[in-house]
């Protein structure tokens, strides 16, 4: 019979991790539990323990990490920048759900919280993902405006409100990559199946009136793997912190290249 | 010190930065064909252009009657005379073209019912010379910033444009007074890397965290600023830090000035609309520095709201569910996130928030980075450019008006791109720099790296904080400034005793952050010094000691260097009252209301 055996250095759990109490003044502590991994040190993941002072902290699971960084652990590494659900830095796994740390409220309640990295990513370091192929897989799709027709001069290409409705939202993706990374379908093909925030990417300029290569557009999506490994699952409806819809979107890829003519 | 590895590269240009504007020049330069590596901390899309929510001024008259003229009258009062005149001539009329361009590039904008680009009314922006409220800031709802940065970078891809991504600029490396490129870290890797280029253009935004409470990003840490003072090149007007009158109480985000275009409110206590008696015309769309004032007198004069009396509330709730869904869907968002409140029942607590720097690396309107040589104020340096919030053309010279920025972001990425096209061949190489121009630079990076002291970045950090916005608020005064330069000097010699904790190589982020503060804090020394040596009030810089404006002795732009001990030297540029071309007459100093 066929032994699966995992690769050196994914398991967690064979590591003890590291236990920060809180001071002991502190009333309201929320225990933070935090997967730890420092390629330079040569040791195996593991998961750290952080007991917060909530009444010291701020009231988003970023304000948390940044706190520890702050006070309790320097070395613990995490990507963020604009603290308000824009720029898509800290996405991150958060008690089995991927979303933004910064818009994600300490949840008062339950024993803990625990942080991990977005899933199925490589990790560089603690909570600090490799995205590269998240972002060529972006890229792939050609997410700029194609036209043959020569941009009018001096003025605007006109679109209506109700055209423009159309882009609004898909537009709207901060690339944070918690749709992509909660796909199941994603964790097991994502080196052939774009996932759903390239097939947003790539929706987005389907539907926007001013591009002119839609039918090249679907014609790159008409692929077993690359659009069709989507089997409506729905986790990144679920996962997207910005409510946007992907897997709405690619149902309508393919509905698009169902009813087509040829 | 042991030797560093350098990984050598060689361009033709290389941008620091991938904001709005270190995009719009990327994208420009790899379309143009001059080799260009585009050096970024952050994934493209994570600058903080991308919290730009309200618009980008241009006076395409989509939304009735409008001329670029108007706009440049608008910039002149909004910088209460001290931005340049001929650069803001430059970028108002270009205005259009670029907005147009952006459209074109394929920016989802939001659209009038005949199908052009949307626009709504902004702070400061006027008809008539100030007789009219103008419809001057195109939008895409609630995240035009968003919806730019990312366009800009789609445009990047297009054009194949080189990235080098979660790569920080150390330092420029300096040949005789000429730059030659920059030492940048890979931190991925932990590896150092060279870049030589012909030119090396700043992008690196502004320097907001120098402040506890503010708008900016964790990362707007004004890593070029830093690197120019390290190069011994001067900062310009730094004293004139933009305070948003309505960054949400507590947290500190972004409500944008779109809300009051929309015709949302501020009240006090007693529910008044206090911006009536400050500004009879344009009210709650008078210049930010007028509002961020009006505002920080209601709260001392005890008309603020809450339980401590210290804040205001901006209402949209009487803008109906609809136009609030439709236009400021971000905000209704950030709004129900970070305070707690449905926008369309409940007021948002708001406060005055430190959120943009006018003060920056000066330039001219080619981007080309200008210092004080043997008397002449408009030297060049020469292989040096600046461009957006790092900055300053000088186009919002004491107070930038809202939607003006997203404009000098792509205006002025633009012309340095245009520049390097016009000046620089493609593939022409020098040889290496001396050695000197690059030991000073690492052994400053090893001390950093290996720093073995008792005071972490987070504590250093948090004290200048807490000073600046303490003694570098909306109101300044002689003796807080004086206090705030003491304190602020102990502060940045506490620098000299910083620990690091984590001694990796990948992915070092305690490293990173200890060479951000090294950029915030000379940039705050340079901030704190220059607030009290101007003597006067003018624009941002509120001075109540000296409330008046004194064209006679301050109509002139502060340079200030800072030297790797903390000492402050100051000296001036003339302010260009001249405009560019006939195209429109100059606007002499005159008294400013709204």
């Amino acid at each position: 019979m066929v032994q699966f055996v995992l690769p050196a250095k994914s398991r967690y759990k064979d590591q003890p991790g590291r236990h920060f109490p809180a001071p002991p003044a502190a009333k309201r502590v929320r225990r933070f539990r935090i997967y730890r991994f420092d390629p330079d040190s040569g040791r195996p993941p593991c998961v750290d323990t952080f007991d917060v002072d909530l009444d010291r902290c701020g009231p988003m699971v970023l304000d948390a990490l940044i706190k520890i960084k702050n006070e309790i652990d320097s070395t613990l590494t995490f990507r963020r920048s604009c603290r308000e659900g824009i720029c898509g830095s800290c996405a991150m796994n958060i008690d089995g759900l991927n979303t933004l740390a910064c818009t994600c409220p300490i949840e008062p309640k339950g024993a803990e919280s625990r942080i991990f990295p977005l899933p199925h990513l490589p990790v560089i370091k603690d909570l600090v993902p490799d995205l590269t192929l998240f972002y060529e897989q972006y890229a792939s799709v050609k997410p700029w405006l194609q036209t043959r027709e020569p941009a009018p001069a001096g003025r605007e290409r006109t679109q209506s409100p109700r055209d423009q409705e159309l882009v609004d939202r898909p537009s709207a993706c901060i690339l944070c990559a918690c749709c992509s990374t909660s796909c199941p379908s994603y964790w097991w093909n994502s080196d052939r199946y774009l996932g759903p925030a390239a097939l947003l990417a790539a929706y987005r300029w389907i539907v926007d009136t001013r591009d002119e290569t839609g039918g090249e557009r679907l014609d790159q999506l008409q692929d077993s793997f690359r659009l069709y490994r989507c089997h409506t699952i729905m986790n990144c409806v679920e996962a997207c912190p910005k409510d946007l819809n992907p897997a709405r979107a690619i149902a309508d890829i393919k509905r698009r290249l169902a009813s087509r003519d040829d | 010190m042991k030797a560093y590895e350098l990984v050598e590269h060689q361009f033709d240009v290389i941008v620091v930065g991938a904001g709005g504007a270190g995009l719009r020049a990327t994208m420009s330069l790899a379309e143009a064909g001059l080799s260009t590596a585009c050096i970024t901390k952050v994934f493209p899309t994570r600058s903080h252009t991308v919290a730009a929510q309200g618009g980008i001024s241009a006076a395409l008259g989509n939304m009735g009657e409008d001329d670029w003229r108007f706009h440049f009258y608008d910039t002149i009062k909004g910088s209460d005379w001290l931005g340049d005149q001929d650069a803001i001539e430059f970028m108002c009329k270009e205005a259009p073209a670029a907005v147009i361009e952006l459209e074109h590039f394929g920016l989802p904008f939001s659209r009038t019912e005949d199908g052009r680009i949307y626009q709504r009314p902004f702070g400061g922006m006027t008809t008539n010379y100030g007789k009219g409220i103008a419809q001057r800031t195109c939008a895409a709802a609630d995240r035009t910033g968003h919806a730019m940065l990312h366009t800009l970078y789609q445009q990047c891809l297009r054009h194949e444009a080189n990235f080098f991504i979660e790569f920080f600029a150390i330092d420029l490396i300096m040949e005789s007074g000429e730059c030659r490129g920059v030492l940048a870290l890979d931190m991925a890797t932990g590896t150092m890397h060279r870049f030589l280029a012909q030119a090396t253009i700043l992008a690196t935004g502004g320097y907001g965290r120098t402040y506890f409470s503010c708008t900016s990003a964790h990362t707007c840490t004004g890593d070029g600023g830093g690197m120019a003072l390290r190069a011994g090149l001067p900062l310009q007007d730094m004293e004139f830090v933009q305070f948003h009158p309505t960054g949400i109480y507590g947290a500190g985000c972004l409500i944008t000035e779109g809300v009051r275009g929309e015709g949302g409110i501020l009240r006090n206590s007693a529910g008044e609309r206090f911006m009536e008696r400050y500004a009879p015309n344009a009210k709650d769309l008078a210049s930010r520095d007028v509002v961020s004032r009006a505002m920080t007198i209601e709260i001392r004069e005890g008309r603020g709201v809450g339980p401590e009396r210290d804040h205001l509330f901006l209402h949209l709730e009487h803008l109906g569910a609809d136009v609030i869904l439709k236009r400021l869907p971000g905000i209704a968002e950030t709004a129900m996130i970070f305070a707690g409140v449905d926008v369309t029942r409940a007021p948002i607590p708001v406060l005055p928030t430190a959120h943009y720097n006018m003060g920056g690396i000066p330039c001219n309107i080619h981007g080309e980075v200008l210092t004080v040589r043997n008397g002449d104020p408009e030297s060049v340096v020469p292989g040096l450019m600046a461009i957006g919030e790092a900055a300053c053309v000088s186009v919002h010279g004491a107070n930038r008006l809202g939607s003006n920025s997203l404009l000098d972001l792509v205006v002025f990425g633009r012309a340095a791109a245009a520049r390097c096209s016009a000046i620089l061949k493609p593939g022409v190489t020098r040889g290496m720099p001396a050695a000197q121009a690059t030991d000073p630079v690492l052994a400053r990076f090893d001390r950093v790296r290996h720093a073995g002291g008792s005071r972490p970045t987070a504590a250093i950090r948090e004290e200048m904080q807490r000073g600046m916005q303490l003694d570098a608020a909306v109101f300044r005064s002689g003796s807080s400034l004086a206090d705030g330069c003491r304190r602020l000097a102990q502060t940045f010699e506490s620098f000299s005793d910083l620990r690091i904790s984590d001694r990796s190589l990948v992915f070092n982020t305690d490293l990173i952050e200890a060479l951000e503060l090294d950029n915030l804090l000379r940039q705050a020394v340079a901030t704190i010094h220059s607030a009290g040596n101007r003597t006067e009030s003018r624009g941002a810089h509120a001075r109540e000691d000296f409330p008046k404006r004194d064209d006679a002795n301050w109509l002139k732009h502060s340079l200030a260097w800072v030297t790797d001990d903390g000492a402050v030297r100051f000296d001036y540029r003339p302010v260009h009252l001249n405009t560019l071309t006939g195209d429109v007459d100059a606007i002499p100093p005159r008294a400013r209301t709204y």
